[in-house]
């Protein structure tokens, strides 16, 4: 992974007097303090960031958090009172209007809260919006449009109209007119946030699932923190213009950077954000290729359980082994673990969430194994270790 | 108050018209473009045999209200043609038409781009204000005199003075709709790298054509108000006829031919109507 989008010291002050505030800042005075002085607002104070190649960047706040200020200062619908946003290493803040031009066309698109389609326009008209803009030829665009509304899931509905369709819908066409255009880098502003909830869930879950594909970067905007938890890679959080933290979901949930924070996350569905990989458990494994029943004996004595994971030499799961048959194997003298695999134990993968393993854990007696998508055995899902992160202990972070 | 002496405003206007009339020549060149557009339509109209232009309208709404056709208007339309045609008014009529269409123009022509000008630049629009309350409420009698000092006598000043006192809508409208473009529209035309150009010709003005055409609908029925008005100064129509009738005492003709104004304008506000319905 490198680094796609780096800001540095962004900064935005609104009103008059806006270099005299930017002394101030520098000064170290508060806002409140600036505004009494000049009149000016800081709307975004010295924010540092980087954006990973391929990520989704969460960046999180109340109203009037300085978050929108944010995203529009990347692609410069606000333009910055001083600091950079470079992106490949170019420095957006310094384009003349070409240059930005250039970049807006090319390299990143939009979503907006309230879809910002044109009324006037079919849906396939708007989706070749961007296209158009750039003065791609009818056929060209009229094809990558059609293609960009398959995959979200609207086709059929080219010669309608947005008024025509539902919120979820009309989303899915602003999706559509940023894919359109296959930029590198999409900016999402609160773009479920006018939907109802249960639509809200669903188009996370495509966007998630076309990312899978596609790999963009994609700065996200949201003010709930479930949706942050649920789609980002990194959150970002920011309240009164300032970054409050910056980290993986599962960071924010256990090592919340203050108190503004912790009030945050205090509501938050734990089950939803954590994934089997987060609570795994290392497991006492035999290579059948190589061991015989007198270690698998050995291993289970020593970790006081009555079954041992069976894998071959690449770690590829097989199966489990029972106390009882491998006492039984050696009081008869058999050195083969092969046939005593029992082939009966329950997979997932790591980037389960516990919410969907909930019931399973619970009703099965064999742990579950976490595998790879080779068959790999990474890890098993114990009850306890389940329970321990529903109720806020440490998880692995890094698994 | 009473030792102030009068101020000699009219003094000043006088002055000022006839001082305007020193540009002889700027207002010749204006007359004859506007005449030659006014021929153009009258020619036209002349040219139609009336039973054509009968189902050219009637075909011309269909078209516009192909997704829902009124059969109602169609109706209308047809009965009103055949009562003008009648009444002996058809010619009046189309001289009439004439006017309107041409004083519809030049306030879509003038109007538009002064809207749009006031929409983007405040100072504009703080003199663009009180010049369209002035045009509107001025009485429109008061517009003929200069025009007749500067472009004589017949259609061409009737046009001039229509345009004056039926331009304010056009303007007003055109300014509303830009200004009521939803911000994250202009947001997303810059965001996708449009110039100034093609956010205004693919975002801005398509969002804003109902207001617009609403307001070239005001505009219109301004015009057609003032026909009788500018009839006293030589533009022929229907308006004369009304004139006329006033001169005569002949309330009978004035109201025939008032009746054949009425069905015009009806007949032009429920197409230019239809016509921003069918727009998406």
């Amino acid at each position: 992974m490198s680094t796609k989008i780096e800001v540095k010291n962004l900064t935005k002050i609104f009103g008059k007097h806006t270099r005299q505030a930017q002394a101030l800042l520098d000064e170290g005075k508060t806002k409140t303090e600036i505004l009494k002085a000049t009149g000016a607002t800081v709307g975004v104070d010295r924010a540092n960031f980087s954006v990973e190649d391929g990520e989704i960047f969460v960046i999180m706040g109340l109203s009037g958090s300085g978050k929108s200020t944010t995203i529009r200062m990347l692609n410069r619908l606000i333009n910055p009172t001083s600091g950079s946003v470079l992106i490949d290493g170019e420095d957006i803040a310094a384009m003349d209007a070409a240059q930005l031009q250039q970049v807006r066309r090319e390299k990143m698109s939009m979503v907006f809260q309230n879809f910002a389609l044109l009324p006037n326009r079919t849906v396939q008209q708007n989706t070749e919006f961007g296209l158009e803009i750039q003065g791609v030829d009818k056929a060209e665009r009229s094809d990558k449009a059609v293609k960009a509304l398959a995959m979200v899931g609207l086709q059929g509905y080219e010669d309608q109209y947005p008024d025509q369709l539902s919120g979820g819908m009309q989303q899915r066409v602003g999706l559509a007119r940023a894919f359109a255009n296959d930029p590198e880098v999409l900016l999402m502003d609160e773009a479920f946030s006018a939907l109802d909830p249960l639509n809200r869930r669903s188009m996370q879950d495509e966007l998630l699932d076309l990312q899978d594909n596609l790999h963009k970067t994609i700065i996200f905007i949201s003010h709930d923190l479930n949706e942050a938890l649920h789609i980002g890679d990194h959150i970002m959080i920011m309240k009164d213009g300032v970054i409050v933290q910056i980290g993986t979901p599962e960071e924010i949930l256990s090592k919340p950077a203050d108190d503004y924070v912790e009030r945050f996350i205090k509501g938050v569905d734990r089950s939803q954000v954590y994934t089997a990989g987060n609570v795994m458990v290392r497991p006492t494994m035999v290579n059948v290729n190589n061991a015989g029943p007198r270690l698998a004996a050995r291993r289970m004595r020593e970790n006081e359980i009555s079954s041992v994971y069976a894998v071959d030499g690449g770690r590829h799961l097989l199966g489990i082994i029972d106390a009882k048959d491998v006492r039984q194997a050696i009081a008869d003298g058999r050195e083969d673990l092969k046939p005593l695999v029992q082939d009966i134990v329950p997979t997932t993968s790591a980037d389960t969430p516990l919410a969907e393993l909930m019931d399973a854990v619970s009703s099965t007696p064999i742990p579950y194994a976490v595998v790879d998508d080779d068959n790999r055995l990474k890890g098993i899902i114990i009850r306890g270790a389940v329970l321990g992160a529903l109720s806020g202990n440490e998880v692995n972070v890094h698994a | 108050m009473l030792n102030i002496p009068k101020l000699p405003l009219a003094d000043w206007i006088d002055a000022l018209v006839k001082w305007l009339s020193h540009f002889e020549g700027f207002f010749y060149a204006i007359t004859n473009f506007l005449g030659g557009i006014i021929s153009a339509f009258q020619w036209v109209f002349d040219l139609i045999p009336i039973p054509v232009f009968i189902i050219l309208v009637m075909g011309l709404t269909a078209w516009i209200t192909r997704k829902k056709i009124r059969v109602g208007l169609l109706v209308f339309e047809l009965l009103g043609f055949l009562y003008i045609w009648n009444q002996g008014y058809w010619r009046d009529m189309t001289q009439t038409l004439t006017l309107v269409l041409t004083a519809s123009l030049l306030a879509v022509i003038i109007g538009v781009p002064l809207g749009l000008w006031a929409a983007t630049s405040k100072p504009v629009a703080t003199v663009v204000k009180p010049l369209m309350d002035f045009m509107q409420t001025m009485p429109a009698f008061v517009y003929l005199i200069p025009a007749v000092a500067f472009f004589g006598i017949g259609m061409v000043p009737g046009v001039v003075a229509s345009v004056i006192f039926a331009m304010p809508p056009t303007v007003r409208m055109t300014k509303l709709g830009i200004e009521q473009v939803p911000d994250e529209l202009i947001e997303a035309a810059d965001s996708f790298g449009a110039t100034s150009w093609q956010r205004l010709i693919k975002v801005q003005l398509p969002s804003a054509l109902p207001n617009i055409m609403a307001g070239i609908n005001q505009s219109m029925m301004l015009a057609l108000s003032m026909v009788v008005i500018a009839s006293m100064i030589g533009a022929m129509g229907l308006g004369t006829e009304v004139y006329f009738a006033v001169g005569r005492n002949e309330a009978g003709s004035g109201f025939a031919a008032g009746l054949a104004i009425v069905i015009l304008a009806i007949i032009l506000d429920r197409v230019t109507q239809a016509m921003n319905k069918a727009k998406r």
